[in-house]
């Protein structure tokens, strides 16, 4: 519904101005703005990469929510000192955001280390502590019941409309600065994140890389917090990688894919915020971030949701085709279809979805009451009953199984044998004295 | 008093009523690891009254209360959905799910709020200052719908828990022999969540999301590290959710003459609040507490160190000397720790100094004489009975010379042995 509301403003020109703003050319503040946040998202993406692998994603929620304290608290400070110090000066808030954020960490830590409390229960008591601590912080500043736009607020939403150059200059340079700093320590980050005993047995500073990762993400979390906001800023860490995982199971291109789709999220977003004024940027990046994960799990060849079940019905449509033909091999005379389905315990409509298969394939021909083998099938079948034969021997002979037994493994791994592992099968039963030579099944094969 | 009942009665009920519902069922999430599920439940609730909004045009509450509810639910499906079919981290698939559910709320209200007066603060702060209006009007008390509905949600809180106490805590526990035992732990699940749902939906109106979380987890977490059972965890979680409530209420309302130049958020405090208790009871609790196990640790440290300062003099007594050199014991056991136990050993007579030598009180011989039987009971015991070649036994006996079982009596392996691996003599039990 609200997609909807988003795409249809009917103006030409709206087009016009989004083509400007996507290939940077609708303005030096806008395209500073799509550049800053681009950045930001591919900082974000890599860093959230060894975060979610560490499985410490939600760490980051603490810490986020506990940058608010520091930025009332800043703004307190400066306020109070007031000669010179603008109350309102980004390094100052974002200094003070820094610290309270590497605190919440720290207080994790020290919870999970020294009480009885699991991490969930950790996280959850820091962010809501601290941030409750922001809220009467904030609501304690002299000026925000006068002036609720006194900027504070943006911290907690995040809106681009808002932002000064030189916030936006601030906010690219952090995100720069972490993006070199994920790709330097890549190698040592990437170690950690699969086998930290090893690395730490190696020699490798495991907690001193863990302190380096979380820099990186205070790093992310303060450079965000004007654009997106503390609340959202933690999506951008945990969506890209969550989204990138499911293309790829290796991890220098699972990074890559995920400073991809965290750079496109916020490319994406603050061009469409740009062109809707009032809509929040933090938000508006999030949905696309978000709509980039769902299209990624539904749809990523690698580990995506539809992709699987494909692989997994061709898999089962396979066997059962296999099973169909091995049926039809072993009785050597016609047969018909409810007569295998009774065998197998099909029901009616997938016994025939699987003859309707096996019949485009040319395995079968005859009608549905006498189905017989062609010759590609019946090459097919002898293949499947030999790889049956062998497997069920090799149990028998060399895993102690009675031959009675055999059978309902045998029917699942009769499928996936390789042409290796049949040679393999052939000669360890060959030593043995046994010789599979045709169709003989199982059921007789004492050893 | 008069003033009580018309400002502060019903926000206070307020407060404390999210706080005891929310406090009750969080015992269940910190328990299973589901305490981000109130974290993200909370936020993701947005959404939900957003849509209310959108689509009844109005701030009608019923409409608010059943999107929320449904936004509730619905996120605890999809995390579960994203969990399951995505094979995605259970932290990452929350992170996920409920992050981009609050932008869609975030969006959708900022939309809605053209028409309608609602901003997305009232979901995270709450408004329990505006419901003080309520009990403003004539003599009668009137009591507004929040505090209803948190009523009922209380109340089918404790019902929830007092019937299904037993049901709950096998599958908190141990949710596969909960299943096997026919005690559903999926269906139990479900239903926590659902009142969670409730819970968190009841309150946020009146006390905001971060109140809930802060709910949900904090008063559970400070009972857990006071209480080991589950019962008494229970009772404590709600007191601690009373104090908090209570407490962090008249705080933040009577600011002003605290000092402050205006009253303080309310919710805010309450967080602040019981935080603050749990923070006591982390590092207070008799049992659990960071330094009530600092002392236990420090107490069992000078135990070591002062019997192993004993069973070293002992040892030198043995070779004929007329006791141990200082300098030989600072180097046996490292400069700090020998000062330290020899101060302890003096103080309580067991050494005494003879010229350059540190000898062995009748009491201190005593004391060291078991503790060098049970080193070399030990030895035996792990070269003979464990296998362990002899020049390897001498580490692990070093160490378990020193266990105790739980009625803090010694542990010896009983074995008649008179010497040890070694050839030493083993000495006789004394009985002090």
């Amino acid at each position: 519904m609200i997609l909807a509301q988003l795409s249809s403003p009917p103006d030409p020109s709206f087009w016009r101005e989004a083509f400007q703003t996507l290939s940077l050319r609708a303005g030096y503040n806008t395209t500073v703005v799509v550049l800053g946040t681009t950045l930001l998202g591919v900082a974000a993406g890599l860093v959230g990469s060894f975060l979610l692998l560490r499985k410490r994603s939600l760490v980051a929620d603490a810490l986020s929510h506990a940058t608010l304290p520091g930025v009332a608290l800043a703004f307190l400070i400066a306020d109070a000192i007031g000669n010179g110090l603008s109350a309102k000066s980004l390094p100052v808030l974002l200094l003070g955001a820094a610290i309270t954020g590497v605190l919440a960490v720290l207080t994790v830590q020290l919870i999970v280390r020294h009480t009885r409390l699991r991490e969930d229960a950790a996280i959850g008591l820091t962010l809501s502590v601290y941030f409750g601590v922001g809220v009467v912080l904030l609501r304690a500043a002299p000026d925000y019941a006068s002036t609720p736009a006194s900027g504070l607020h943006h911290f907690i939403y995040g809106q681009t409309a808002g932002l000064l150059i030189t916030d936006v200059y601030l906010m690219g340079a952090i995100a720069t600065i972490a993006i070199l700093a994920a790709a330097f320590l890549f190698k040592e980050l990437a170690l950690t994140c699969f086998n930290d005993d090893f690395a730490r047995a190696t020699g490798w500073p495991v907690s001193i890389l863990d302190i380096a990762l979380m820099a990186l993400v205070v790093l992310v979390v303060v450079a965000g917090l004007q654009a997106v906001g503390l609340i959202l800023v933690v999506a951008l860490l945990i969506i890209p990688p969550a989204a990138a995982r499911f293309w790829t199971e290796r991890l220098a291109r699972m990074v890559l894919a995920s400073a991809l789709i965290g750079g496109a999220s916020g490319y994406a977003g603050s061009t469409l915020s740009a062109l809707l004024p009032r809509q929040p940027t933090g938000a508006i990046i999030v949905l696309v971030a978000g709509a980039l994960f769902i299209i990624s799990m539904l749809a990523a060849p690698t580990r995506g949701v539809i992709p699987t079940l494909i692989r997994r019905a061709r898999l089962r449509a396979r066997f059962a085709t296999d099973h169909l033909v091995e049926f039809l091999f072993d009785t050597a005379s016609p047969a018909s279809l409810s007569e295998v389905a009774r065998d197998r315990a099909w029901s009616s409509l997938q016994s025939r979805i699987i003859a309707t298969g096996a019949r485009t394939a040319g395995l079968i021909t005859g009608p549905r009451s006498a189905l017989t083998l062609t010759d590609a099938g019946r090459a097919r079948g002898r293949r499947v009953a030999r790889n049956h034969a062998l497997w069920s021997q090799y149990l028998v002979t060399y895993a102690d199984l009675a031959p009675s037994h055999v059978d309902f493994s045998v029917d699942q791994v009769e499928h996936i044998l390789s042409e290796e592992l049949i040679a393999e099968l052939e000669q360890a039963l060959a030593k043995r004295g046994i010789k599979i030579t045709s169709a003989q099944t199982s059921s007789g094969g004492d050893a | 008093m008069n003033t009580f009942l018309t400002l502060d009665l019903m926000p206070l009920l307020a407060a404390v009523l999210s706080a005891l519902s929310c406090g009750l069922l969080g015992n269940f999430l910190v328990l299973r690891r589901l305490s981000l599920m109130g974290d993200a439940i909370s936020h993701a609730v947005l959404p939900g009254i957003a849509a209310a909004f959108v689509i009844t045009q109005s701030r009608s509450p019923v409409a608010m209360l059943i999107g929320a509810g449904v936004a509730a639910l619905l996120t605890v499906l999809i995390v579960e959905i994203v969990k399951r079919l995505g094979k995605v981290e259970p932290g990452a698939a929350m992170g996920v799910t409920f992050s981009v559910l609050f932008a869609l709320g975030v969006v959708m209200i900022e939309r809605a709020a053209r028409s309608v007066d609602l901003d997305a603060d009232c979901v995270l702060y709450g408004q329990l200052e505006t419901l003080a209006s309520f009990g403003a009007s004539g003599d009668a008390i009137q009591v507004p719908r929040q505090v209803i509905t948190l009523i009922i949600v209380t109340l089918f809180a404790l019902a929830f828990v007092g019937v299904l106490f037993k049901e709950l805590r096998i599958s908190a526990f141990d949710p596969g022999l909960s299943t096997s035992v026919g005690i559903s732990a999926g269906l139990m699940h479900t239903l926590l969540m659902a009142l969670v749902a409730a819970a968190a939906v009841a309150s946020f109106e009146a006390v905001g999301s971060i109140l809930v979380i802060a709910m949900l987890i904090a008063p559970a977490a400070t009972a857990r590290m006071l209480t080991d059972r589950l019962r008494p965890q229970i009772f404590v979680s709600l007191i601690a959710a009373l104090i908090a409530s209570v407490g962090g209420y008249f705080l933040a309302a009577h600011a002003e003459s605290l000092g402050f130049k205006r009253s303080l958020d309310a919710a805010g405090m309450i967080t602040v609040i019981s935080g603050l208790l749990f923070a006591i009871a982390a590092v207070a609790s008799p049992n659990h507490g960071v330094l009530a196990r600092a002392i236990r640790r420090r107490a069992l440290a000078d135990r070591v160190i002062l019997e192993d300062l004993l069973a070293t003099i002992y040892r030198a007594h043995e070779t004929g000397a007329p006791g141990a050199r200082e300098e030989a014991l600072r180097a046996a056991l490292g400069t700090n720790r020998a000062s330290a136990a020899l101060s302890i050993a003096t103080r309580r007579a067991l050494i005494t100094r003879r010229d350059a030598h540190i000898a062995l009180t009748d009491i201190g011989s005593a004391l060291a004489a078991d503790l060098v039987r049970r080193h070399r009971l030990w030895e035996t015991y792990l070269v003979d009975r464990a296998g362990v070649r002899p020049d390897h036994a001498h580490g692990p006996a070093e160490i378990l010379e020193h266990a105790r079982a739980d009625n803090r009596a010694p542990i010896a392996p009983d074995l008649d042995a008179t010497t040890d691996p070694h050839g030493r003599h083993i000495p006789s039990p004394h009985d002090n």
